[in-house]
């Protein structure tokens, strides 16, 4: 009896913590956005929320979102109109809950096929997008969301061959596995993969340069055009909330994860050092360069990234039998 | 257009003419060097203004940096108005409204007789219509129209906005000092023609001076040199 109710504890404990770095960590680089764009671009950011350098900005900005009017066009599919951002959100949770943050037991679940529930839940975030695009009754809504999808299947396709060719390395699926038989020569041995993961992680985040699905200089904000208030909010918090997991899962797959020095005992902070340095890539990137345009976007998947990854596959591969 | 040329036509040929028609559109992009340069300067770019203070102002807390010659508000300097009107009927958006009486001024004790004078009663500028083209402080004769840089006299109304002359005064007070010449710049006029009148002066008290020493003769230098 008392065995059964440490078990449930630790459940829960583990569950909280991962509840508590899923709703703090995507807020952090939310306010590094706002801070690190600024400054790229020769202002300050928000400086006045909370009184030093504007640092509750985004929880003044979560309190202003709940406050707003939560509005269901007329002719929208209501049911999957107010599904779709939890759709968006949640599987990013989920997902969250198989990475490992260091060595040993830091995991939510330490499961044998992370790899492939990563990359699957991570894919379901996207639908979220395609039905808040469908149900909106909105011709951008709907635009955005075709972009989305036709965006998925071009990225998709690239990030699993990348993703597959780690896991060809290290012979295992297990995240904390791949972690485990990470070397540092694995960095350049996978470096075109790290990029090409990275870079369509980004795209399927539609993260700019990627963000032609919801290109607001023509299609408004894309799928997103017709929500507002918190359904507005849970969107924008699963944008960040996928940057954080996508920079985690570059992290852990690609740059050695916890790996580094003290590891033993400060694994953890290694993961999250490198995630963040990985999100504030991920910003750069938005501050530096234009919008792809759709045809760009597409060419670039289609003929540089997967022949790219495959060349990882058969790299990878001849390494290994080698 | 002639890129969108180039797209169609890659599009049409093979795999291989595609990937050398891209390294040729990529090339002009690159610049110099190895593909790709141009993404990393832009990069590079973003980092260094990162690096750098902003270029912005916390506005509310830290006053603007106003050049000279500022042109925030019309301000009044009462005594120097003869109510001669040239601003109000100069101005384009009539938005200057002026008052006055005639005063008589008794003879002085010398003799003579009376004279009369204008008085300034009213004099207002409605800035919900002024549209800051300085005519009337161009027109003044007697310089009592002045810029001031003051800015920060937004209304919740714009019939607040027009402003008697007691505003007009508090506003001459911030009315900066005249900006210093430019090196090498033409003296001002007053200056110039003071400083001619000086000469003048000079020279004759000097030729005064020869005349009055040639007179005395060796007297004169007898007397000095003792």
């Amino acid at each position: 009896m008392g065995g059964a109710a440490h078990w449930w504890l630790e459940v829960v404990l583990r569950l909280v913590v991962i509840l508590g770095f899923f709703l703090v960590v995507p807020l952090l680089v939310g306010q590094m956005e706002h801070k690190a764009m600024a400054h790229m671009q020769g202002r300050l950011g928000p400086m006045e929320a909370g009184g030093f350098h504007g640092w509750a900005q985004l929880i003044a900005d979560g309190v202003k979102f709940a406050q707003k009017e939560a509005v269901v066009p007329a002719d929208a599919d209501r049911t999957v109109f107010q599904l779709a951002p939890a759709v968006a959100l949640l599987p990013y949770l989920v997902a969250l809950v198989v990475v490992p943050i260091g060595p040993g037991t830091q995991v939510g679940v330490a499961l044998d096929l992370g790899l492939f529930f990563v990359l699957a839940v991570m894919g379901v975030g996207v639908l979220g997008t395609l039905m808040g695009g469908w149900a909106s009754a909105n011709k951008y809504s709907l635009l955005g969301g075709i972009r989305t999808a036709a965006q998925l299947m071009a990225y998709e396709l690239p990030m699993l061959l990348s993703a597959a060719s780690v896991g060809m390395a290290a012979g295992t699926l297990s995240l904390s596995g791949i972690v485990d038989k990470w070397q540092w020569w694995w960095l350049p041995w996978q470096l075109i993969g790290a990029f090409v993961f990275f870079v369509s992680g980004l795209a399927e985040l539609q993260r700019p340069p990627f963000d032609m699905p919801v290109a607001d200089s023509e299609i408004i904000f894309g799928a997103y055009t017709e929500y507002t208030g918190l359904r507005f909010a849970f969107f924008l918090l699963a944008e960040y909330a996928g940057i954080v997991l996508l920079c985690l899962l570059t992290t852990v797959l690609f740059l050695g994860g916890w790996h580094g020095p003290f590891s033993a005992h400060l694994g953890w902070l290694w993961t999250v050092l490198k995630t963040l340095v990985l999100s504030f890539v991920v910003i750069w990137l938005r501050v530096s360069y234009p919008r792809l345009r759709e045809d760009q976007l597409m060419r670039f998947a289609w003929t540089a990234l997967i022949p790219l990854a495959l060349a990882q596959l058969a790299i990878t591969g001849v390494v290994r039998v080698l | 257009m002639t890129s969108e040329l180039d797209r169609s036509a890659a599009v049409e040929k093979g795999a291989v003419e595609k990937s050398a028609q891209e390294k040729s559109a990529a090339d002009p992009a690159a610049g110099r060097g190895f593909p790709g340069a141009g993404l990393v300067k832009g990069l590079a770019t973003t980092f260094k203004t990162m690096t750098r203070p902003a270029h912005t102002v916390q506005y509310p807390d830290q006053p603007p940096e106003l050049p000279p010659r500022t042109r925030g508000v019309i301000a009044l300097v009462e005594e120097n108005c003869t109510v001669c009107m040239l601003c109000a009927r100069e101005c384009p958006d009539w938005c200057i409204y002026i008052d006055s009486h005639k005063e008589t001024v008794p003879a002085p004790p010398g003799g003579g007789r009376d004279r009369t004078r204008n008085v300034l009663d009213r004099f207002a500028i409605d800035f919900s219509l002024c549209m800051y083209c300085g005519i009337c402080i161009e027109v003044c004769p007697f310089d009592a129209l002045e810029w001031s840089p003051e800015f920060e006299y937004a209304e919740f109304d714009i019939k607040d906005l027009l402003h008697e002359k007691d505003r007009l005064r508090e506003w001459f007070f911030t009315v900066p000092a005249p900006v210093a010449l430019d090196p090498g710049a033409e003296e001002p006029k007053e200056i110039a023609a003071a400083q001619k009148a000086a000469d003048k002066q000079l020279a004759a008290q000097k030729a005064a001076e020869i005349v009055a020493l040639a007179d005395t003769g060796t007297d004169g230098e007898a007397e000095g040199e003792g």
